[in-house]
């Protein structure tokens, strides 16, 4: 995935205080942690959302928050039109009923894997609420879905690519 | 993959890549609702030449967890009665329009020949002596799960007993625990061996006394009754007495080994122990598994549109 020769458009450093940001925006809005779980698209959002938890675990001298992760790939709408190849497998901390559940993926693009995301959390119970994080917004979206928490608005053509790792995010 | 004919088509990453994708179908079938949307619109055709309760329901359910929809054709009150040859048949189905069959046929190479007429997918459930590739993989994955191995089966001993000339699910079991790595032991009256296993990667023994102790799996076959009747073997008694599992013989098993049996079972016959005082027995997992594995065969086949070129950018 990572281009050679891409452009370094967040750091290591920018992307832990984008991380630590989010965190603390998640309890402000939901006013504490109180049945806030966080569910990591696979495969790109799982490591953010760990990272989330330990942030937000840090900040609010708590020992952890909730943390899943969700693989949409059987809730596609492209299915049979591209290759998909499952991450590893759903694991979610007990029913979704009644929490506040914030899905985390690295890159919001086109919007159709949240799309998809909303469809199996569905399954899954029904949450009082569903929020979305991201790292990077690039734009291009082809649903009316918008994030409520931004690491970094990054204007891109839609051949590019934007690879987002702990190392920082590049843009090839 | 646009067939599943033969698991002889599949190496083993090809297989473990089908066992990753059932870890995922168990998830779905543990949930409360276990259904997704994944093969909405798909039509999925049960055409069964031969009975076959477990296989077919098996394979219904499987589609209907994927939402595709399922015709069940039977054999017994349609046209092939009234003398309609199979390829009038596949290309009648074949005009209403349907994405895979899945086809039970009591002559070998069948669901081969129905390839060449329809464009749709076809998943071998099962042909005559020769196939059965399902059932194959979803004794891997009982394996796989019941002891852990999930990278291969390297160094794994398992024992397969019984009628294996006959045994379609024999010979696809062979191809794929060796081609995991397994060392496989076929045990057997010399008469329900096949005329040749030159070039099967595999061990025979006579006498399951002298493998019962040392394997990891025990796979008892089923033992059928017109067998008594050519005469293969002397008497189911004594047949058991060779050949089952008796409480003898399953107090000598290792504590982990497993017995696996592919169903139905003739209790008293090749398994002489009551199963709940079998603490190895993982015959209801292999159904249970059945119903995933099946959901993996589908979704590779109609969903994961792997046949198209590779898109390099992957999922974002």
């Amino acid at each position: 995935m990572q281009a050679e020769g891409g452009r370094t458009v967040m750091s290591a450093d920018d992307v832990r205080r984008a991380i630590t940001r989010i965190g603390h925006e998640i309890v402000e809005r939901n006013h504490g942690t109180e049945g806030v779980v966080l569910v990591g698209l696979q495969r790109g959002g799982v490591w953010i959302a760990q990272q989330l938890a330990e942030a937000i675990a840090r900040s609010e001298s708590i020992d952890t928050v909730p943390v899943g992760t969700l693989d949409v790939s059987f809730y596609r709408d492209d299915v049979g039109l591209r290759p998909i190849v499952p991450g590893s497998v759903t694991s979610l901390p007990g029913t979704l009923d009644g929490t506040h559940v914030v899905l985390v993926d690295d890159v919001l693009f086109t919007g159709r894997t949240v799309r998809a995301a909303l469809d199996a959390i569905n399954d899954h119970g029904r949450p009082r609420s569903v929020q979305l994080a991201v790292i990077v917004d690039r734009g291009h979206r082809e649903l009316p879905i918008r994030p409520d928490y931004v690491g970094k608005n990054l204007p891109t053509s839609r051949t590019e690519d934007v690879t987002v790792t702990a190392d920082g995010v590049v843009l090839a | 993959m646009k067939h599943l004919l033969d698991i002889g088509d599949l190496d083993a990453a090809a297989i473990l890549r089908l066992l990753d994708l059932t870890d995922h179908m168990v998830e779905i079938n543990q949930r409360p609702m276990p259904k997704v949307p994944a093969l909405r619109g798909k039509t999925v055709v049960n055409l069964f030449f031969e009975d076959s309760t477990r296989t077919r329901t098996s394979f219904d359910t499987a589609a209907r967890r994927l939402s595709a929809d399922v015709m069940n054709f039977a054999v017994s009150s349609s046209s092939v009665n009234k003398g309609e040859s199979l390829r009038d048949t596949i290309e009648t189905i074949t005009a209403m329009g349907v994405d895979a069959f899945v086809v039970r046929h009591g002559s070998s190479g069948a669901p081969q020949m129905i390839t060449r007429w329809t464009q749709a997918a076809v998943v071998n459930a099962g042909d005559g002596w020769h196939q059965h590739p399902t059932q194959a993989l979803l004794d891997c994955y009982t394996i796989r799960t019941a002891l852990g191995r999930t990278t291969g089966f390297d160094g794994l001993r398992i024992a397969i007993v019984g009628d294996i000339k006959h045994s379609r699910v024999a010979r696809s079991d062979v191809q794929a625990f060796t081609a995991l790595g397994a060392h496989v032991t076929l045990v057997a009256p010399p008469t329900l061996l096949p005329p040749s296993i030159d070039g099967w990667p595999v061990d025979v023994s006579h006498h399951l006394d002298d493998v019962v102790a040392d394997v990891d799996v025990l796979y008892l076959l089923r033992m059928q009754r017109e067998r008594m009747r050519d005469a293969l073997v002397p008497s189911l008694r004594e047949y058991t007495a060779l050949y089952g599992l008796t409480p003898q013989r399953a107090a000598r098993l290792q504590s982990h080994a497993i017995v696996m049996h592919p169903g139905p079972m003739n209790r008293g016959v090749e398994i002489a122990v009551d199963p709940s005082e079998l603490p190895g027995s993982v015959v209801l997992h292999q159904v249970t598994n059945g119903v995933a594995v099946r959901m993996a065969v589908l979704f590779e086949l109609l969903g994961s549109g792997s046949d198209l070129a590779t898109d390099p950018k992957g999922m974002q």
